[in-house]
């Protein structure tokens, strides 16, 4: 397979030298997701849902198309896809609204790897209903393992809330065994897709998962945007979260009733601009293929792990990562520290804890550098952080470190 | 990577790598003040002794990067055995020239004008504030 070159179309590449490895917080925007938002906001800038007029039924149809296709995107149908803020805002909500099935008899499994976004909400929920909150003991590695997950697995678990792939490590959750496993205890399951839905195929229907969430900022997509899924049953047994225009069927004096999901979830004007920006985005990824997508990091990934294999005085944290996030640091020098030089070669990368205080305790750091790869990075790239890398590692040690 | 050498050069290192007053007290006539940066990690508490107007102690404590833990050593050797007003002064002051502001400028901020090199990584104006922002506060 040739190696993709896709910097063309991406025109941030045009403001000067650049070389982006932060994909995993927020990847790069493409000039046809960045048109097809332009063209929402010059030819149908005008609510969805509400307008009997020609222009206002056309940009409910954009919209509502652009929900068929991120449905089909994951295999899920179109009543299954409710549009939130994010992905943090999306897996709120799912603790949110499944809450009041939880009582103090219940067990929530979490796991160390989540981000903020995934442990918080459970958490929450955990201290105000009482419930147990119960981490998967992880790998020395900082992995996640059916194998483990059946310790924690029990007749009182209602809720498991794991993440498809560590936003620090790189590391893929076994899915499908743990899925079936909480099925079979009759618990359900919530997962936190930010990592996974970008990178490869995802199948909610094959996973049989219950909820799962992502945004659309990490994978071409606009920020403001994010997907929950939810089984159709679940979400038809759920109340909603938010009250007011759009999500209502008919109010009265003391009471309303609801529409059907996903519209019950999703109250006022949504982020019609973005939605449509975001299935453009998946329109490119697919243009591409998701397997080629997930082969490149991969190709990407190796071939930068075997030249940090080489250098001394660089830690890396997840050499056996199975996507494109290396964890890393240069021994004795701050990551913040770090960060700088390699910014002075245009070189962006991310330092700090990124939204998962309870890895870097894992890890036992202060936080640490992470290099993320997408289909818009080349050899070259890695070529060039590799380089700064070294440089940076002499630089401070030169200066004292 | 000129610039970046100009930073690092002897003042922050030295004061990283030998920090002055570092350590806190167990006692009372100290007032602590905590700050975290937690979107990098860095978490530094000052602790500041007055007595009859004059700073006479200025303790740290913490962990981040090397800009951040030295301003912290520089700030207790800049600011200790001055009166109160003189070290609110110099603290306000040494925070408007790393925000580029107008600042009084007949000040001597001794091995602190090390931070102004600063400016030019606006990224890393918040390591070098923090331990001045928290000092501020324990005279409050
Ligand atoms: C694994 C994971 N979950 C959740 C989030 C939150 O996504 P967002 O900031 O788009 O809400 C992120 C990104 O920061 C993430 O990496």
């Amino acid at each position: 397979m040739k190696p993709l070159n896709l910097k063309k179309d991406f025109p941030v590449f045009n403001e000067g030298p650049l070389v982006y490895l932060d994909t995993a917080a927020s990847s790069l925007t493409p000039t046809r997701v960045i048109e097809a938002m332009d063209t929402y906001y010059k030819t149908m800038p005008v609510n969805v849902h509400r307008g009997v007029y020609q222009m206002s039924y056309n940009a409910t149809r954009k919209y509502e198309d652009a929900r068929e296709n991120i449905a089909n995107f994951i295999n899920a149908d179109f009543e299954e896809i409710v549009f939130t803020r994010g992905a943090s805002s999306a897996l709120n909500m799912i603790a949110r609204i499944y809450e009041p099935f939880i009582d103090e008899t219940d067990e929530i499994i979490v796991s160390e790897i989540e981000h903020h976004s995934h442990l918080l909400p459970w958490q929450q929920v955990a201290r105000r209903t009482g419930a147990k909150l119960v981490y998967v003991p992880l790998t020395k590695a900082g992995r996640i393992t059916v194998d483990n997950f059946k310790k924690v697995l029990n007749e009182n678990t209602k809720i498991v809330a794991l993440t498809a792939v560590s936003n620090v490590l790189g590391y893929k959750t076994p899915l499908e065994e743990i899925i079936d496993l909480t099925h079979q205890s009759g618990a359900i399951i919530s997962i936190d897709a930010a990592q996974g839905v970008p990178h490869e195929v995802v199948d909610v229907k094959k996973l049989d998962c219950d909820f799962l969430a992502f945004s659309g900022h990490k994978m071409l997509g606009p920020t403001g945007v994010g997907v929950l899924y939810g089984k159709k049953a679940l979400l038809d047994t759920l109340e909603p979260l938010e009250y007011g225009g759009d999500m209502v069927d008919y109010a009265y004096k003391e009471n309303a009733t609801w529409k059907d999901a996903p519209y019950k979830f999703e109250t006022g004007t949504p982020p019609i601009a973005e939605v449509i920006g975001l299935s453009e985005a998946i329109n490119y990824l697919r243009s591409i293929g998701m397997d080629r997508v997930k082969a490149h990091e991969s190709m990407l990934q190796t071939y930068a792990l075997e030249a940090l294999d080489k250098l001394e005085g660089v830690t890396i944290y997840n050499p056996t990562s199975e996507t494109g996030i290396i964890a890393f640091n240069i021994d004795d020098v701050h990551p913040h520290d770090a960060v700088t030089f390699f910014d002075e070669d245009h070189i962006a990368l991310r330092a700090g804890h990124h939204c998962a205080q309870l890895v870097m305790a894992f890890l036992n750091v202060p936080a640490t550098l992470r290099a993320s790869f997408y289909i818009y990075n080349t050899k070259d790239d890695v070529d060039a952080f590799v380089k700064s890398l070294k440089e940076a590692r002499n630089f401070f040690t030169s200066v004292g470190f | 990577m000129k610039k970046l050498e100009q930073l690092y050069r002897q003042i922050i290192m030295d004061h990283y790598k030998n920090p002055r007053n570092k350590g806190l007290k167990d006692d009372e006539d100290y007032q602590s003040e905590h700050i975290k940066n937690p979107s990098c990690g860095d978490d530094i508490t000052i602790q500041t002794k007055v007595e009859d107007g004059i700073v006479t102690d200025i303790r740290h404590e913490g962990s981040g990067c090397s800009i951040c833990c030295s301003s912290a050593s520089v700030l207790s050797e800049l600011l200790k055995g001055k009166t109160v007003e003189e070290a609110e002064h110099i603290a306000e002051n040494y925070l408007l020239m790393l925000m580029d502001k107008d600042y009084d400028e007949s000040i001597d901020f001794e091995d602190a004008v090390a931070y102004q090199g600063v400016k030019q990584f606006p990224a890393r104006i918040k390591c070098a504030t923090i331990a001045f922002k928290a000092f501020q506060n324990t005279l409050k």
